[in-house]
This record gives C-alpha cells, sequence and structure tokens, in this order.
C-alpha cells in the first residue's frame, strides 16, 4: 500500500556505500537504503532509491524532487540536480545540530572538516589530500591485512588494554608497522586500536575543532568506539546523529525540499 | 530539466592569440636555427634570470622553465619525470626539473610537434642561472653543464627579504657586473652599455604593458582570466627586452581595452571573481577553466602571472635597478611582505575568495604552508580554499578531489552572498 504525500528524495553516491533517503515536507526520515556502491554508481542508485521509496510506502510518481551529491553524483540518472558532499553534509548535520558546529565525516575515500556559523552557513572546510590515510579505505585495508571482518574491529578495538603506536601517515608503511607488531607478538585488539588512533590523528590533524564537534559519515556509523577515542583525545563530548551514514543523502534531501518547494 | 544539460560556459577567446603564436613561433625557430648553424651564441637562463645583459651581449636566450611548463601542458611531463628521478633526482624536487632532464634523456621535445623541423632543444654556449626562484634551477643547469660540458654561471640571491635595502641591491649588482666578462668572452662581443640601457627600456616596456594587461582584471566583469594569463606571459618571459614583446602587448592591452569599453566579459554572466595564488596545473590548464567557467567564476589575477612584472628596471642605471627588480619579486620576499601583497591584489582585483594551490614539488611557490591561507582569511574577511596538486607531475593531481573541493567552495560563496 503506497501514500501518495509528497517526498523528497536525497541520493549520496560514496565511494563506497550509495545511499538513498526520502523525506517529507516536515523532514520526517520515511525511508531509506544503503548499499555498496561498486562499479554502476547509476544502477545501484536505482536500487536504492526503490528500496528507500518501498520502506517509506511511496511511489515514485510522489517525488517532488532529488538532489544526488557524492564521488558519483553525476551518474545518478533520475536526479534533477547535484550538489557536492559538503554541501550536503553541512545541512544534514545542521538539521540535527543548529548551531556553530564543527562536522568531522570520516568516509570510505576521505574524511572532510567543516565549519558551520549559526545559521548553518559554511565558514569553511578541508578535504583530505588524496592519500588513504585515516579514512575508511585504510581500515578496509588493514582489515584484509588482519584478516579480520571489518564490522568486527570495533568490538575488538574495545578491548585492548595496551594500544600500539603507528607512526606512520602512508598505509602502505603502516602495514608493515602492523606485520611488525604481530611478529613482536603483540595484541590484535592493541593493533586495532592502534589503527584507531591512527586514523583519529590523521583527521585532526587537518583543521582546529573550533565549535562543537559533530561526527558523521559510514565509518563513525559502524564503529561507535572511533568517537568515544576521540572524545577523549580533545577532551570534549562529540555530538553523533542518529544516522551518521545517511547525513549526506539528508543533507541533499533537504536542498531537494528548499529547491523543489 | 535533467541532469548535466546545463548550457555551459566557455571562456571567451582572445583574437591576439594568433599574432603572439607567431612571434612565440619566429623565436623557437630563431634558436632552432642558431643552433644548428652555431651562427649566434645561445644561453639558457632561468625565467627571471639576468636575461637583458644576456641579450645585451648578443646571445638568443632560451628558457628551460618555459620548456618544463610545455611538457607540463603537453601532459608529457609525467612521462618523462621518472627517467629524470631513477638516476637519482627525488619525484619530490621539482617537476620542471625532472620532466626536462627526462625528456633530454629521451631525446625528446615538445617543440617537435609544435614546430616542424626543430627536433631538439636549442644546444647551450653558457648556462646562466639565478636562484630567485629556488635552488633546484642552479641543481638543474648544473647537471646540463656536467652533461653538455657547457660552462655554467650564476647569481646567488636573498630569500626571506622583508625590506629591500642596499646591501641587497649592492650584492647582487655587483654579482651581475662579475657576469659580463666570462659572458663576453663566451659570446665574443665587448660589452656596450648602450646596449645594455636600450634593452633594458625594452624590458620595462613590456613589463608595464604586461602589467597593464594583467590589470584589466580589475574591471567587472574581467575581460580576462588567469588561465589566459598564463598563456598570454609567453613573451614576458622568453622575449622581455626586444621590440616584438612590446609590440605584442600593445595588441593584446588594445583588444582587453576594447572589451572593457563594450562589456564583453572572458566569461559570460560572472558571478565570482577569484584570486589564485602558486603554480598552474599545467596539465590540466583546460580542464581547470572549463571547471571554473562552467561555475561562472573567473579566476582572474594571480601572485604567478605578476611575477613578470618589474616596475624597478631604469634603463639609466642599469646593473642597480636590475638588481633592485630581482630582489624585490615576490618569491624571495618574507611572509608578512606576501601577505600583504596578496592582501593588496585581492583588493585591486575585487575578488570573492583566493585559491591556494599547494603545488607537492614546489615549495617555493606554494604560499600556504605556513598558514598564510588563515592569515589572509582573517586579515581580509573572505574565504580561502588549498588544493593540493602540482605544476607538472600529475601522478600527484587527484582530479576528483580537486572538482569537489571547488564545486565545493563555490557553493559555499553563493550560499553567504
Amino acid at each position: 500500500m503506497t501514500s501518495s504525500i509528497p517526498v523528497f528524495v536525497g541520493v549520496d553516491v560514496g565511494a563506497s556505500r550509495a545511499k538513498a533517503v526520502v523525506l517529507d515536507r516536515d523532514r520526517h526520515l520515511l525511508g531509506f537504503a544503503v548499499e555498496k556502491s561498486g562499479t554502476d554508481f547509476t544502477l545501484v542508485a536505482d536500487h536504492c532509491l526503490t528500496a528507500s521509496l518501498e520502506m517509506a510506502g511511496v511511489s515514485k510518481n510522489s517525488i517532488v524532487k532529488t538532489i544526488s551529491t557524492g564521488y558519483g553524483r553525476k551518474n545518478v540518472s533520475f536526479a534533477q540536480e547535484n550538489k557536492t558532499e559538503i554541501g550536503c553534509h553541512s545541512k544534514g548535520c545542521f538539521l540535527y545540530f543548529p548551531r556553530p558546529i564543527t562536522i568531522i565525516d570520516i568516509g570510505g575515500q576521505d574524511n572532510k572538516i567543516i565549519k558551520l556559523d549559526e545559521k548553518g552557513r559554511r565558514t569553511g572546510f578541508k578535504m583530505n589530500r588524496k592519500c588513504a590515510a585515516g579514512t575508511g579505505a585504510f581500515l578496509e585495508e588493514m582489515s584484509l591485512r588482519l584478516n579480520i571482518p571489518i564490522e568486527e574491529m570495533d568490538a575488538l578495538a574495545r578491548q585492548s588494554e595496551d594500544m600500539v603506536k603507528l607512526g606512520s601517515f602512508c598505509t602502505v608503511f603502516s602495514a608493515t608497522e602492523v606485520l611488525e607488531n604481530i611478529r613482536q607478538g603483540k595484541k590484535v585488539t592493541d593493533i586495532i586500536k592502534g589503527l584507531f588512533f591512527s586514523v583519529i590523528k590523521r583527521v585532526l590533524e587537518m583543521d582546529a575543532l573550533t565549535e562543537q564537534v559533530v561526527m558523521t559519515g559510514g565509518v563513525v556509523a559502524h564503529n561507535s568506539f572511533l568517537v568515544t577515542m576521540t572524545e577523549e583525545i580533545i577532551g570534549r563530548r562529540i555530538l553523533v546523529p542518529e544516522y551518521p551514514q545517511l547525513t549526506g543523502a539528508i543533507g541533499a534531501a533537504l536542498y531537494a525540499m528548499e529547491e523543489g518547494g | 530539466m535533467a541532469m548535466n544539460e546545463q548550457k555551459k560556459t566557455v571562456r571567451k577567446k582572445i583574437e591576439a592569440t594568433g599574432v603572439m603564436n607567431r612571434i612565440m613561433s619566429d623565436y623557437f625557430y630563431q634558436l632552432d636555427q642558431a643552433s644548428k648553424t652555431g651562427e649566434q651564441k645561445i644561453a639558457w637562463c632561468t625565467s627571471v634570470g639576468p636575461a637583458e645583459i644576456l641579450r645585451a651581449l648578443g646571445f638568443l636566450v632560451h628558457f628551460p622553465e618555459n620548456h618544463g611548463a610545455m611538457l607540463g601542458s603537453t601532459r608529457l611531463a609525467t612521462d618523462f619525470i621518472p627517467e629524470a628521478n631513477a638516476i637519482g633526482y627525488s619525484p619530490d624536487i621539482c617537476s620542471y626539473l625532472t620532466a626536462d632532464i627526462g625528456a633530454f634523456l629521451k631525446g625528446v621535445t615538445p617543440l617537435s610537434k609544435a614546430y616542424k623541423g626543430i627536433e631538439k632543444v636549442p644546444k647551450p654556449d653558457v648556462l646562466v642561472f639565478n636562484t630567485n626562484q629556488c635552488r633546484d634551477v642552479q641543481d638543474w643547469f648544473s647537471w646540463y653543464a656536467r652533461k653538455l660540458k657547457v660552462p655554467i654561471l650564476g647569481i646567488t640571491t636573498h630569500c626571506g627579504v622583508n625590506e629591500v635595502t642596499e646591501a641587497h641591491v649592492d650584492s647582487i649588482a655587483r654579482q651581475m657586473k662579475q657576469l659580463i666578462e666570462p659572458l663576453s668572452e663566451i659570446s665574443g662581443k665587448k660589452f656596450d652599455m648602450d646596449e645594455m640601457k636600450q634593452v633594458l627600456a625594452l624590458s620595462r616596456e613590456c613589463s608595464d604593458l604586461w602589467k597593464k594587461v594583467l590589470d584589466t582584471a580589475s574591471a567587472v566583469p574581467s575581460p580576462i582570466t588567469f588561465f589566459d594569463g598564463t598563456i598570454h606571459m609567453g613573451p614576458a618571459v622568453v622575449l622581455r627586452g626586444t621590440r616584438q614583446a612590446v609590440d605584442y602587448y600593445q595588441v593584446l592591452l588594445t583588444e582587453l581595452r576594447e572589451r572593457i569599453k563594450n562589456g564583453v566579459a572572458a566569461i559570460e554572466n560572472e558571478k565570482f571573481r577569484l584570486y589564485w595564488d602558486g603554480m598552474p596545473v599545467w596539465g590540466r590548464l583546460s580542464a581547470h577553466s572549463n571547471l571554473f567557467a562552467e561555475l561562472q567564476t573567473n579566476v582572474l589575477a594571480s601572485t604567478y602571472c605578476n611575477s613578470w612584472i618589474f616596475s624597478a628596471f631604469e634603463p639609466e642605471d642599469p646593473f642597480n635597478s636590475m638588481a633592485r627588480a630581482y630582489t624585490e619579486l615576490f618569491i624571495v620576499r618574507s611572509d608578512p611582505f606576501k601577505e600583504i601583497y596578496i592582501k593588496t591584489m585581492m583588493d585591486f582585483f575585487k575578488v570573492d575568495g583566493i585559491i591556494f594551490h599547494d603545488a607537492k614539488t614546489c615549495p617555493n611557490n606554494s604560499n600556504c604552508r605556513y598558514g598564510m591561507p588563515q592569515r589572509i582569511e582573517a586579515a581580509t574577511g573572505l574565504p580561502s580554499l588549498v588544493i593540493n596538486g602540482d605544476l607538472n607531475d600529475l601522478r600527484l593531481v587527484s582530479d576528483e578531489q580537486t572538482k569537489t573541493n571547488i564545486e565545493a567552495f563555490i557553493e559555499q560563496l553563493e550560499e553567504n552572498r
């Protein structure tokens, strides 16, 4: 049974995962879907749209406007416009935390630090350089090297009692350091916490955290211990939206609402 | 309207380009002829080296940095850089140097493709550097000196200069004068002060006209872009001190003034105006030009193109004024000087923000590594963006990162307008 209320769709095709959300006019999240981005961005965006509409219980005809974002933003055939993920994360975060905030987004391929003022306007942003250090790609690579499923890393890191310190910027050199620690008989839990610490250090090097910190992104969504560790390092409480992985898609849907009437 | 069907804005073509292409072509053929016949001596010179002295002594002048930029813009550089890396020249040092030496090792030059009949870079009789650009130019020329067994001479410039003093000027002027005797021996021509003054007068005239050309970008809308500047600076780099360069900039200036008079914009419906600090990404010149044009944004002024303005040249006092001009250069100055310079430029050109290019292999032209963007933002109240890349080595360029950063920056400008 489908409803015919007007809805607004945001699609975030990231380097690792594609996300779609359906919002109603009151900005309520009616449906969403997350899939691996894979190699066909257009197709995965279509799948995500279908699944999120089904969850929302609305048909395609109810869509007032769709906006896409993320690396694959220009491959979403049904979107009328696209915006950068910087803009969409800003908008998505400000919906939940309408105050001056510093957003840390840790995605599959890149990190962002975005600063918003009290009206949600961007005052500046930084993206990581093209290096994978500090991104989800770094953790994925390490999960392969350690032969530990990525979804188990968070729980293992929490069990660490004596974190291993990894010094390198570079993913390949970090892997060498990890192998050296394995050879020395260090516990896997301590190594994984060290990897998390390395991700956080790379992100904190990007910019000063001047306002209330909000963390988002797929890596944060699946590894909440990263947030706890970051709070310990910066000595401040961090806010996380209910669906940290969907922030960009929600921002895109909010743009669709603003621009679609 | 479906996505990606928007009308694409492109930068408006400059009519004088044909004239420039002809004089650049004449310049390269003249060098090639001299190289093949030996009828005129050839000096290689750094881009802001003592070219005027060389011309006054009758040399034709080849500029390896210009050749490096050609390797970059033709996207050949990345193929040759590894050749130089393999003989001990690190991928982290100047990618003009590594591309140029790599191309020489492979026996290839982009001149061959552009100018039929030219097979090699012109053979030098002497190599003359000025370290005002960086230390790399000295290492670069030294490699050729060893390889080709050609004499090398140079000027070692002060760096991090806050205020240019008489002591700075004296020491550089003395070094310049010391070049005369050995250069005169190589050229076989006696130094003539009147010729020196004539060359310098032409160089000053070229410099003044080039400044007027670049200053047209202060008009709203601007008749010129930074990308045009990087192309049309050719004569100011390789032909300053000649009549051809002066004549060319008069033609170009007339066209740009006509555009201003008629309200013709280089970027139609110019929405945003930006300042560029740092080197161009030569292999992405047209891609970047198109990207900004599609965003109806004109990157219209730069530190880089303005680096070939030498207002201190005084033909009646050649050595002291050349020494002063080549020491007043932005690149050898202190950060406090650079900040005031950039802020003044941003005010003059009425820009909405600034982009810093952090070129991996060119620290001397990357001014964002010591907190400058933050200080400029505080001083101007305007936003900045740093993009990571390189002048020549495309292995260091991430197109998607650059694009997302630039699009997000323009979104930010739109939202805050």
